[in-house]
């Protein structure tokens, strides 16, 4: 009888740790689902179209990697209360918080243009025009906010990042041979050697799995909803199954491509979305949904990045629980990115493929910045008290920030000289 | 003249939200110990070199 009572206890309790989650999850989750942006996705499907499944090994590694970083926002905007672009201020003075501010403002602005041209391009495959695609973005995005509260945005946002799991089926769809899979992808190896090309499909890898946004989305995030030190263990969790989720899909997309497109060169998951469906219906339209979910998840993560940050350096209401007569700036700034970038995808001739080049070398000029940042208010002992960096947080933290320091400057350097590893 | 004066007015309000954000900030919080100096010090040479390539590239663009 003994047993049955002690079990009992122990569903109680184990239900009761669900409940919360289920109540303490979202910041996580969301920015490691839509990490898979628009930009990510093109990055995942030629890279399966081009190597097979070879480099699956690569997509698993980056899951703890994007993990080891993001969690780090969530220690920090649980004990500060402040979002990152304000932490800086606060932390290194005026000059590295104008410069973060900025150079965030402009990043986030010329992604959300990326995630336009995404959006469109998808439901293009259905014929919807582009004009149409950008308008009815910004009015569901403005529904979202508007309503004023924290909590409908982000149960509508979990929606989309559910939404983003549709590439899942679609690897089943194209029916893999899963011993190669396997075989081929879970043992590392650099398919056709070292050489110039891997290594641009690699550095475009990790570029695609931390971007500045997260760092500042995530934060500000956790503040916005309210998390406090004592849930931080409940934050680490959600961005660890955020991270799982966001490979998962990464190595979904990836087998999809490099079952049906193997060896074929494709430019953006639209194309590869196209040339899928011309044998497997489903797996492509599932391909070109799954592109517009990933570009509007994005567009609502950055968009709200940017104006979580001026609005913390201002001083100015910030929250998605204030109404708009309450915060009237924050939804300003959230409303001019928005729609300034959904106009742009609009002009006739607008140089997109110079801009979706362009953001990669902005990015790296914020990122290292960004992640310097980060560790070193971790190690302030007088801000984060117990929940400072510990010695082995800091070995394996500094590591992955300097791989991705080098790795990410380097791919932003090869997209201004294309051929410097060739 | 109402638009102009509107503008000038909006203006002069956003400088000085900028100062009051600049007096806010002007001293960093954080301690500047040696690991924080080197730190920033590789910052500004990392930018320098960045920005140094893209009017590099911008240069070979434009002038070829």
């Amino acid at each position: 009888m003994n047993w049955i009572a002690r079990l009992y206890y122990k569903f109680q309790r184990g239900w009761k740790a669900i409940r919360l989650y289920l109540v303490l999850a979202g910041p996580g989750l969301v920015v490691m689902i839509a990490d898979n942006d628009a930009g990510g996705i093109t990055t995942y499907a030629t890279t399966g179209a081009k190597y097979g499944y070879y480099l699956i090994w690569f997509l698993v590694i980056l899951g703890p990697v994007a993990y080891y970083v993001q969690e780090m926002t969530v220690r920090l905007g649980a004990v500060t209360k402040r979002g990152h672009a304000e932490a800086i201020f606060d932390g290194f003075g005026a000059f590295w918080g104008w410069f973060s501010l900025l150079d965030l403002f402009l990043v986030d602005w010329l992604t959300l243009v990326t995630e336009f041209v995404g959006m469109t391009a998808a439901f293009a495959i259905f014929g919807i025009p582009p004009w149409l695609t950008v308008t009815g973005v910004c009015l569901l995005m403005g529904i979202m906010v508007v309503n004023g509260r924290y909590w409908t945005w982000e149960k509508i946002a979990i929606a989309f990042c559910a939404l983003n799991l549709i590439y899942i089926p679609s690897a089943f769809i194209v029916h893999p041979h899963v011993a190669d899979v396997l075989k081929d992808g879970l043992i590392p190896n650099f398919p056709g050697g070292f050489n110039g090309e891997l290594f641009f499909f690699l550095m475009a890898n990790i570029g695609t799995t931390i971007a500045p946004w997260m760092l500042f989305f995530q934060q500000s995030s956790v503040v916005d909803k309210g998390l406090v030190e004592k849930d931080i263990g409940f934050g680490k969790f959600d961005t660890a199954l955020g991270a799982v989720a966001t490979v998962v899909v990464a190595i979904a997309i990836v087998i999809v491509t490099g079952t049906v497109l193997r060896g074929v060169n494709i430019d953006d998951a639209a194309q590869a979305s196209k040339l899928i469906m011309a044998t497997h219906r489903y797996a492509g339209e599932f391909m070109a949904i799954g592109l517009f979910d990933a570009g509007l998840l994005g567009a609502i993560c950055i968009s709200l990045a940017s104006s979580w940050a001026v609005g913390e350096v201002f001083g100015w209401a910030h929250s998605l629980n204030d109404k708009i007569k309450e915060a009237p700036w924050f939804y300003v700034i959230y409303f001019f990115a928005l729609i300034t970038a959904g106009l742009v995808v609009l002009i006739p001739g607008a140089p997109l493929v110079l801009i979706t080049l362009f953001v990669q070398v902005v990015a790296v000029t914020l990122l290292p910045a960004a992640l310097v940042f980060l560790i070193l208010l971790l190690n302030d002992k007088d801000t984060m008290g117990d929940k400072v960096n510990t010695l082995w947080d800091n070995i394996i933290n500094g590591s992955i920030v300097a791989v991705i320091i080098v790795l990410s400057t380097l791919y932003g350097i090869s997209t201004l000289f294309p051929n410097l590893f060739s | 003249m109402n638009i102009t004066l509107t503008l000038a007015s909006m203006l002069r309000g956003g400088i000085a939200r900028i100062r009051a954000v600049n007096r806010r900030y002007a001293k960093p919080r954080l301690a500047m110990s040696p690991a924080v100096k080197i730190s920033l010090l590789c910052l500004r040479i990392y930018l320098l070199l960045l920005v140094g390539l893209l009017g590099y590239k911008f240069i070979t663009l434009v002038m070829p």
